[in-house]
């Protein structure tokens, strides 16, 4: 509901935003997913999806993509239809076109991304008149027709194979030399054996044109810088893609390309604010790496919910004053001086002691500066009255410090 | 929404008296999947001014290609046979159909 504050609020339903809702419904956290149109994102518009472990032979991209949704509500994930405009990092809300407002403790972005256009005359004005990015939604249309597909990385050769259980015929055509395809081997050899696709080698196209649809392309060979004109009946694009990323408006580090910057926790540069598949600068952009960001994602939105909550209620707004141990059973000096730590602060009734455990709690320990173990910090009303850092951390020290600061809050 | 077909286009949308909207989708299509409910609730709103069609263009290939439609989503405008304006593909967002209705109406 628009107005509600949800534990977790995702924006983008492809692959990565629904994983992020299945573990974050199930680990019982109210989670809002919003996605502009229908859940599935670019991965319910591939056809074939061939290498998604469990499923080898018989699932489709819409398909899986169905499961994903229909397993994030059966957690109890709410999906609602919106496009987010605006992210308030501040007031930690998400806006959509519509107006609607989504309060989250944390957020998740999985904006995804979308096919690059290649920016050649008449592909802007014959769109959906010929001109396509999407095989699977139009593919229909050119059944015993000529198609054209650019592009020579996984998706044009993977959908161009698609397309010829449609087309009469297809033709790819390749910036690189004969014989040379960016898309893996297997695809390539199938592509390569496949009777009706042709090919048009170290060539680029150059325009699209027709009579309201598309009619035919300019083909430059880039060898001899020699110009074919080649009818058709459709261009199919698949020159890579682009990150959803233009919302953002600097919210968030971005690299130089658009792609989110993130760390392995997912974490954007923003405090809150996590960052999940294609729209994420990364190696590899598939449903399998897009899933396991979003899982990723959400424990870690959980866990910094849980942390940063219980910081803030237990230490920031607590009334008497608090001290702070940063110190992990991990390390064997921590063990040893933790019991003097609680022996000192023990001697005095008036304060609270908190531990905090910086094997698993490493980002309150980073923001207030803690690089040695143990460091006991003072909190009076959330701020620093004291800071006590590894050797200085002695039960006689603490014991005669804590005194001196039960004094002046007594008087 | 009248279902229009092959047989229909003629005197559901062409021959039709007023502005007749057509909705072209497909069952692939999974952006048509998810505004066809969008449509539905402007036919609601709409219905008593403007003729709303969907046309399925599997099985109505020739006919879709015949009116320029050669990607989905489509949202075609028709009056007096003519085609008046059309939202295609990324442009066809509830929002923009609803504005191009209160336009043409």
């Amino acid at each position: 509901m628009s107005g509600q504050l949800y534990d977790l609020v995702i924006v983008g339903g492809g692959p990565a935003g629904l994983a992020a809702a299945i573990y974050g419904a199930r680990s019982k956290l109210s989670t809002i997913l919003i996605e502009k149109g229908k859940p599935g994102g670019q991965a319910a518009t591939t056809q074939d999806m061939e290498n998604y472990p469990g499923f080898s032979a018989g699932t489709t991209g819409p398909q899986l993509m169905q499961a994903f949704t229909e397993h994030a509500r059966s957690f109890g994930a709410e999906i609602r239809r919106g496009e987010v405009v605006e992210i308030d990092p501040g007031r930690m809300t998400v806006t959509t076109k519509a107006g609607e407002t989504y309060a989250g403790r944390a957020i998740i972005l999985a904006p995804g991304a979308q096919p690059r256009t290649l920016g050649v005359k008449g592909e802007l004005a014959l769109r959906g008149k010929g001109v396509s990015y999407c095989a699977t939604c139009d593919a229909d249309f050119f059944t015993d027709l000529d198609v054209v597909v650019v592009g020579n990385g996984d998706a044009a050769i993977e959908e161009a194979n698609y397309l010829t259980r449609f087309a009469a015929k297809v033709t790819i055509v390749v910036i690189h030399d004969e014989g040379v395809l960016d898309a893996a081997p297997m695809l390539q050899e199938r592509a390569l054996k496949n009777p009706r696709i042709e090919w048009l080698w170290k060539s680029v196209v150059e325009e699209i044109s027709g009579d309201g649809i598309v009619e035919r392309v300019i083909v430059k060979n880039l060898k001899t810088g020699e110009l074919t004109t080649l009818s058709t009946n459709g261009v199919f694009i698949y020159v890579g893609t682009v990150p959803q990323t233009g919302f953002l408006k600097g919210l968030v580090e971005v690299d130089e390309r658009g792609y989110i910057i993130t760390n392995d926790q997912m974490e954007t540069s923003a405090a809150g604010i996590f960052a999940a598949g294609d729209a994420r600068s990364k190696y590899l952009r598939q449903v399998i790496t897009a899933a396991a960001d979003g899982a990723i994602a959400a424990v870690a939105a959980e866990k910094y919910i849980f942390e940063e909550e219980g910081f803030r209620s237990s230490v920031l707004e607590e009334v008497r004053p608090v001290a702070v141990v940063f110190w992990t059973p991990m390390n064997q000096e921590c063990i040893e001086r933790i019991s003097g730590i609680e022996r000192a602060a023990g001697a005095f009734p008036e304060f609270k002691l908190w531990k905090v455990d910086t094997y698993r709690n490493q980002r309150v320990a980073r923001r207030y500066g803690v690089t040695e173990l143990p460091t006991v910090l003072v909190f009076i009303n959330g701020e620093i009255v004291l800071r006590l850092a590894g050797s200085q951390v002695q039960e006689e020290v603490l014991q005669e410090k804590l005194a001196e600061i039960a004094k002046g809050v007594s008087t | 929404m009248i279902e229009v077909h092959k047989d229909n286009f003629n005197s559901e949308v062409l021959e039709a008296d007023g502005l007749v909207l057509v909705d072209f989708w497909g069952p692939k299509c999974e952006n048509c999947l998810a505004l066809m409910p969008e449509i539905e609730g402007l036919a609601a709103k709409y219905g008593d001014r403007v003729k709303f069609c969907k046309l399925d263009t599997t099985g109505n290939r020739r006919l879709a290609i015949s009116q320029k439609v050669l990607g989905l989503p489509t949202i075609s405008f028709y009056r007096k046979g003519d085609k008046v304006a059309e939202l295609t593909q990324d442009e066809v967002t509830p929002e923009a159909v609803e504005a191009k209705i209160t336009e043409l109406m």
